[in-house]
């Protein structure tokens, strides 16, 4: 058996479980389109969801964009003072948070097209609710027993299709959404331990040390300030209290 | 006959394509079997196409049940593996 015939049996078990839940015709109708808005809710929560973890990877890249000048300027500073060790390691931490940055991007693109789908998933389904509906009228007024017994499954089935075509939809934006936002607690933590570096130079505390550096250059700077400003006021002041 | 392309709806299609569409089934599977993504994949985007192109979009109100259903090729092979095992890929009714 092909894969075309496999995917039809596995969509005919899961309608067939579907309409074996109520015996009643009638009860199979209104039973049937209870679960169909149903459906409809879940695929604009699926929706939601997607969006919502779209959103947080959005921040994560503006997160990790403003690191790179950051770093940037940390390499810069560490090569000036003639640590090409601490240069090398924020721009290796740079090199990895550009990576993190790519793999972003992919996720983003992914999550825009769960979120395309769905939303062309759920027209239709709200399409086939609705059609549902009409008939659901018609089948209680006109048909006696026997035929609306038919004509309830064929309708059932048909909808039942489009409602496992959304449910694999939404069940599958679910996994991606939830692969989503562990990988982006990860990159969060590493972001906020300021522990990127670990994954790339093996070497801790380069925050402590290129902190140290500017804080170095900072009083070198200040340092040279005050002599400066000595070198006139303090000269001047001790010719004075010599003259007296 | 009508063939559903999961995630895409549904579309009317002649039995020439029918037979196309079964050829190309058994090269599926064939790829699905030997875990060939790569493969798989591509058959089944072209499986698709020939769908798309071929075959008349039916309505969003119609409730016609499919002859066939052909899943998405942007399925892992793990997920194919998991949507035939009946495993509850697709969500159960609870």
């Amino acid at each position: 058996m092909g894969l075309m015939s496999r995917t039809s049996n596995v969509v005919r078990a899961w309608i067939s479980k579907l309409l074996d839940r109520a015996e009643d015709p009638s009860v199979t109708l209104d039973y049937s389109y209870e679960r169909q808005r149903e459906q409809l809710q879940n695929v604009k929560k699926g929706i939601a969801e997607v969006v919502t973890a779209k959103k947080r990877l959005e921040l994560q890249t503006q997160k990790l964009e403003t690191e790179l000048p950051k770093l940037d300027g940390q390499a810069r500073q560490a090569l000036a003072a003639g640590r090409e060790d601490l240069a090398r390691a924020a721009l290796e931490r740079k090199a990895f948070a550009q990576q993190q940055l790519q793999g972003l991007d992919q996720q983003i693109t992914g999550l825009e097209q769960q979120q395309e789908k769905l939303i062309t998933g759920e027209k239709r389904l709200a399409g086939k609710v609705e059609a549902f509906r009409t008939q659901k009228e018609t089948i209680k007024a006109q048909y006696s027993a026997a035929e609306a017994q038919v004509r309830i499954t064929e309708a059932a089935s048909g909808i039942g299709e489009e409602m496992a075509d959304t449910g694999l939809a939404i069940e599958r934006a679910r996994d991606k959404t939830e692969q989503m936002q562990a990988r982006a607690a990860a990159v969060d933590e590493l972001v906020e331990a300021g522990a990127l570096e670990d994954y790339t130079s093996g070497e801790g505390h380069l925050d402590r040390e290129l902190a140290e550096l500017t804080q170095q250059s900072q009083v070198d700077e200040e340092l040279a300030k005050l002599k400066g400003e000595l070198g006139s006021g303090a000269a001047k002041k001790e010719l004075e209290e010599e003259k007296r | 006959m009508i063939v559903r392309l999961m995630g895409e709806g549904q579309y009317r299609v002649d039995d020439v394509l029918i037979g196309r569409l079964n050829e190309l089934d058994d090269r599926a599977q064939a790829a699905t079997d030997a875990e060939d993504e790569p493969t798989l994949d591509r058959i089944l985007d072209e499986m698709a196409a020939l769908v798309r192109e071929q075959g008349e979009a039916m309505p969003d109100d119609d409730l016609s049940t499919s002859d066939f259903v052909i899943p998405p090729s942007d399925l892992t092979l793990d997920e194919t593996k998991r949507l035939m095992s009946h495993e509850g890929f697709i969500p159960g009714i609870a």
